[in-house]
């Protein structure tokens, strides 16, 4: 077997439909080797994936069916793959070599044959398969059995109904029994794929059969052993005992190579944990839990990052995971940049005051690293440190206070922004290096530290002693000011006003400005409360100053931390997209299955009473709801997707489009969202999360 | 489940294209390519729009894709591609457009075998070799029973291996690899040690053989099980999938019977008595605003029959510095302007790494820091004294290296035996390394801030023209 043989590259060329056409007619004669076939196919294959159009040669490539080269026949189901349910009106033509393959002596040329009808899901096809698909799914080879569990999901995605009245879900319950772990593991994959439908049928586990799935486990592939454990989630126990049983089946799997294995394992484990009462033994799991999760750091980047934001949601749930463990996170110098945020963000979470002092260290190194909005993480975390670990709090302001020394733009914007949220943790500790940041004004550009700023020198305006002078030079360009900054002149300028109401200026100030809001500007919200303030000026100052001078609630961190039956939820997709982006799934996914913990008598009472349940996206269900024959394209006509996705980007629902627009009901039910508050429950600090981007064109191509 | 597949080059041209399922077009590559290729600020590997998402990794010059339509197992995916790219390697011996480009057919083939559906299958290398192969099979050339064994195998419960494999000399190599994570303050005060370990054999036995492997390890965890005064503390340890993780977590055991060839066997991790090979000291003085003056000091910390080779210490340089005059003892040291670095190394005339397995490596001539040995690197780099003043990132001094028998960890291989039906005699060799590449990180001192040259685009147009 040579290793590295391969000369096909030449292939990679653009070629024409006539000459492929006439060059496979060629190869009908002289052809002893089938060389000649083998080139000409190569070329169309390397043509496809240039992503030419080859559809138009279908009935010259389907003659190769029956040279006997396997790599020949391989090559022309590749371009049936591709062009099948293009050319759905000839298919016809390769039933009968297809139905030949299915009853071949050679097991690994009747896999092939129905793994690749699967694959074309037309009519002509399917009804071909079905007969075939139920003798496989007896077959004596398990690799033929193995193949035929996936084709049933295929079947499935292609056609629900056919695919239930066949009988074959039944079948695939069956093979949950069978005696390889490869057939148990696409079983439980192709039975998992149709229960996570909308429209499928439920699947569930009871004791007896996770048990059996559990044994096969010792024998499963990493793939298979992947699926199994996944499937775990559809077992509900009904004692402690059972999930603790269950538990210690699966924690040998924790010291599996493979980082997927571990974080399945992991979601497992911390499902089950809902449902256990012994102390110990969660404590003892919750022990075994951290090593692992920290050797997926040796891991490729991409695993990291995936470990990483998983962490993060684990250590909110289960504190002791990793309590200790605040150094393995440290970032390396040449760490990827998605890495090295999302680190930042676990360094925040476990700093105590034990370690505090290391963590600012690092802090302030990264402070001075190049990417920018690292450099801006690393500031922010900074002032969040010194909110959550008071006896850092004055090492914090410090650092702070060099780094705004250093007059880098960015650094300053976001030392100001922490700086005024640290001003209301600890009021009247702080406020002596308010004229350190007034002598930075300058730097300030973008509306979010320019708003800080302003809120700091109306709040402190008494203790300022040019507070005047500095909102007359602010309010000078306030008309240019985005909404945020002149909400933020307004309230100031009112506070001035009130701080110091014989001076001139101040009255001269306060007028100018309530005037600006009230009759230049266009926001009603600006307006609404530039009146509002206005009013309570006119009818009685004094009063007025108790309400806005009102002594504020101390910010705390509690607010940064996701809410129990939310994180409950959201562990259920640990390892999963929904996972890295912290939000359910089908708050993104379209024709994503919620997961919501099910309640059973052992399910331990906190966890119940914070049980969020399913959130049911009100949609019509999504089109392969409709029964009948035919495949369901998912496509829609593009003039209507194209109207249905604008609508959905900016404009009010609309009134009567509910079916014309799945997609914008999709996304305009954050409601349903437990999380969607959280963006904007602690200033702007999760500004640089990951989160899928809403282009929802896409989908249609 | 995996929608698609795609390998891209690095200019974003299609390479491979597999649809699994009929939610995705071919066309979804063109996105990928717009989002990704043709950015040059990608800041995740994971892309999701709308409800589409794309997962890649970097080989060499290729990008390596999924595309899924589902809420994904994303550790399932990127393990998938990292799968991918072993078995490409494992087939073709390298991982680049001109491999892939020369070998498309077969890794279409491959693909189709590997994910069913969008669910990966069975991907050990060598079962896979035994039926998808570089040579043209006429398909009925293949005789039934001989397929049954590869069906048999491919879903068995040993589906790495092989069962007839023979070998005339029974042999295992036993490879302990250790990187050593470093970063230390500009104090000198140890931030983070650590050691990433990888266990890796290279098998040549016949039949099937049951091996059993032991350490002279003590899990953390279980710290009042054992006391043993030489064991080492493993804070977590990983197997391949052929070890029985069961028999691992009942009595520490670990047995399995290998895939033939060359595998890894375990990962470890180790945080506790970290034995660092060499110790740098670096000083860094500002002098005036034109001049930086570096002495950095490399020690070796292991008994002097080891030696520390390939040794190549990289001491970052401000961005505005014209030239850096070096001196060094030994090796060479050379100021590189393009990434702002001296690179000072080990001038080796051949290569050191392949060394016998026997215990010491004999002395050859090439250079090389022995142990208990030290050597110093002294510079002055000259800067440019410009107005404008910019913050200059101060990356960490970085040393790479390779110290032979040596595990900065104390792990040893107690023993692996071999048991076979046939009862056969096999020879077993064990070789230890420690390294660091990228990770081993000293951090520079000060709260320097440079002044950086600040070049504007219209002059420098106007300078090249000059100069052309």
């Amino acid at each position: 077997m040579s290793g590295q043989g391969g000369q096909d590259a030449k292939f990679f060329q653009r070629g024409k439909i006539q000459e492929f056409r006439a060059e496979l007619e060629a190869a009908e004669t002289k052809d002893k080797k089938f060389t000649k076939r083998k080139t000409v196919l190569k070329k169309i294959v390397a043509n496809i994936t240039m992503g030419n159009d080859m559809s138009p040669l279908f009935t010259d490539v389907v003659q190769c069916l029956g040279t006997p080269l396997l790599e020949i026949k391989k090559m022309v189901y590749l371009f049936l793959v591709c062009y099948g349910r293009q050319k759905a009106d000839q298919l016809h033509l390769v039933i009968e070599s297809f139905l030949q393959d299915c009853n071949d002596r050679n097991p690994l040329v009747r896999a092939l044959a129905i793994r690749t009808m699967s694959y074309i899901p037309t009519p002509v096809v399917i009804e071909a398969l079905t007969d075939q698909l139920r003798h496989c799914l007896r077959d004596r080879d398990p690799y033929v059995r193995k193949t035929a569990a996936i084709c049933v999901a295929k079947l499935y995605a292609a056609d629900p109904r056919k695919a239930e009245k066949g009988g074959f879900v039944e079948m695939l319950r069956d093979l949950l029994l069978d005696s390889n772990a490869t057939v148990v593991a696409n079983a439980v994959a192709a039975l998992s794929e149709i229960g996570d439908r909308q429209d499928g049928v439920i699947f569930k586990l009871n004791l007896t059969v996770a048990n059996k799935l559990l044994t096969a486990l010792g024998e499963s592939s990493e793939w298979g052993t992947i699926y199994i454990l996944d499937s775990l989630l559809r077992y509900v126990p009904e004692k402690h005992e059972d999930a603790e049983m269950i538990a210690e089946r699966v924690i040998v799997q924790l010291n599996h190579a493979n980082s997927a294995v571990v974080l399945t394992a992991i979601k497992i484990l911390l499902y089950l944990m809902n449902y256990m009462d012994n102390r110990k033994l969660m404590e003892y799991i919750c022990r075994k839990m951290g090593p692992p999760l920290v050797t997926l750091l040796s891991s490729g980047p991409e695993v990291q990052y995936v470990a990483l934001r998983n962490i993060l949601l684990i250590i909110q749930r289960r504190p002791a995971v990793l309590k200790n463990d605040v150094k393995v996170f440290f970032c390396k110098y040449n760490d990827p940049i998605y890495v090295k945020l999302a680190k930042l963000e676990i360094m925040y979470r476990l700093a105590r005051e034990e370690n505090a002092r290391e963590v600012l260290a690092e802090l302030q190194e990264y402070a001075s690293e190049v990417d920018i909005d690292f450099v801006r993480k690393a500031v922010r975390s900074i002032g969040r440190l010194a909110i959550k670990v008071q006896p850092a709090a004055d090492a914090c302001i410090q650092a702070l206070l060099d780094l705004i020394d250093t007059k880098v733009s960015y650094v300053v914007q976001e030392a100001v922004i922490v700086i005024k949220d640290v001003f209301r943790r600890y009021p009247g500790k702080y406020e002596g290096i308010i004229p350190t940041l007034c002598q930075h004004l300058d730097l300030l550009d973008e509306p979010e530290s320019k708003a800080a700023m302003i809120w700091i020198i109306g709040q402190f305006a008494n203790r300022i002693d040019n507070a005047d002078e500095l909102m007359d030079d602010l309010t000078y360009t306030f008309l240019e000011e985005p909404t945020e900054v002149q909400l933020a002149l307004l309230t100031a300028a009112v506070k001035l006003f009130i701080y110091k109401p014989h001076s001139d200026t101040t009255k001269a100030l306060v007028h100018k400005v309530l005037k600006w809001t009230t009759e230049e500007v266009d926001n009603p919200d600006l307006r609404d409360r530039g009146f509002m303030y206005w009013r309570m000026l006119a009818i009685n100052p004094t009063v007025a100053g108790e309400i806005v001078l009102a002594e504020k609630p101390a910010i705390t961190t509690d607010a940064d931390r996701m809410d129990r039956g939310a994180l409950d939820q959201l562990l259920l997709h640990t390892g999963t997209l929904g996972s890295i982006y912290h939000k359910n799934p089908e708050t993104f996914i379209r024709g994503a299955t919620g997961k919501a913990l099910t309640d059973s008598p052992a399910l331990n009472p906190l966890s119940r009473q914070v049980l969020v349940p399913i959130a049911r996206t009100n949609l019509p269900p999504t089109t392969i709801n409709v029964p009948g024959p035919g495949p369901p394209e998912p496509s829609r006509a593009p003039g209507q997707a194209a109207t249905g996705d604008l609508l959905q980007t900016d404009a009010p629902p609309p009134q009567n489009g509910a079916s014309a627009d799945l997609t914008g009901a999709f996304f305009r039910a954050p409601a349903s969202d437990p999380y969607a508050a959280l963006d904007a429950a602690f200033g702007g600090y999760m500004a640089d999360e990951p989160r899928p981007q809403n282009k929802d064109l896409l989908d249609m191509i | 489940m995996i929608s698609g597949f795609f390998i891209f080059n690095q200019k974003g041209e299609v390479l491979i294209s597999r649809l699994y399922r009929t939610d995705l077009k071919r066309s979804i590559a063109d996105v990928f390519r717009i989002q990704v290729v043709s950015n040059s600020d990608v800041r995740s590997p994971i892309i999701t729009l709308g409800s589409t998402s794309f997962f890649h990794v970097r080989a060499n010059n290729l990008y390596i894709v999924a595309v899924t339509k589902c809420n994904a197992n994303a550790a399932l995916v990127f393990e998938f591609c990292y799968r991918f790219i072993t078995i490409a390697k494992s087939y073709f011996g390298k991982v680049d457009e001109e491999a892939v480009k020369n070998n498309f057919v077969l890794i279409y083939e491959l693909i189709d075998e590997i994910i069913d559906f969008g669910y990966p299958q069975n991907s050990e290398a060598d079962t896979l070799k035994t039926y998808i192969t570089t040579e043209s099979v006429v398909s009925s050339s293949i005789a039934a029973e001989e397929s049954s064994k590869i069906t048999t195998q491919a879903t068995g419960s040993t589906n790495w291996r092989r069962g007839d494999v023979k070998y005339k000399k029974n042999e295992a190599f036993v490879d302990v690899v250790e990187t050593v994570n470093l970063s230390m303050s500009a104090k000198g005060t140890i931030l983070r040690a650590d050691v990433d370990g990888h266990i890796m054999m290279r098998a040549y036995l016949s039949g099937t053989p049951e091996c059993k492997f032991g350490l002279n390890d003590k899990l953390v965890i279980d710290k009042s099980e054992r006391g043993a005064s030489d064991a080492v503390e493993l804070d977590d340890c990983r197997f391949h999938q052929c070890v029985r993780l069961d028999e691992f977590d009942s009595d520490r055991t670990i047995s399995f019977v290998p895939p033939d060839g060359e595998f890894e066997l375990m990962r470890y991790r180790s945080t506790t008595n970290v034995k660092l090979p060499l110790k740098v000291m670096p000083t860094v003085t500002e002098i005036g605003t034109t001049q930086v003056s570096y002495v950095v000091t490399v020690k070796t910390n292991f008994n002097n029959k080891l030696s520390a080779t390939n040794v190549v210490v990289r001491i970052p340089t401000p961005l505005n510095t014209t030239s850096v005059d070096c001196k060094v003892a030994l090796g060479k040291a050379k100021y590189v302007p393009a990434e702002n670095v001296v690179v000072w190394k080990q001038v080796s005339s051949f290569a050191v790494s392949l060394l016998p397995y026997s215990c010491v490596p004999p002395v050859t001539r090439i250079p090389r820091i022995q142990g208990g040995q030290e050597v110093t690197f002294s510079g002055t780099a000259q800067l440019t004294s410009t107005t404008h003043r910019q913050v200059w990132a101060r990356p960490p001094i970085d040393v790479d290296f390779q110290v032979l028998m040596f595990t900065a960890s104390g792990l040893i291989v107690r023993f692996l035996k071999v048991f076979e039906k046939s009862n056969y005699h096999s020879v077993k060799w064990v070789r230890y390394l420690t390294k660091a590449s990228g990770t081993y990180q000293i951090r520079v001192s000060g709260r320097l801030f440079f002044n950086q040259y600040h070049v504007e685009y219209g002059w420098l147009t106007s300078h090249f023209l000059m100069k052309f």
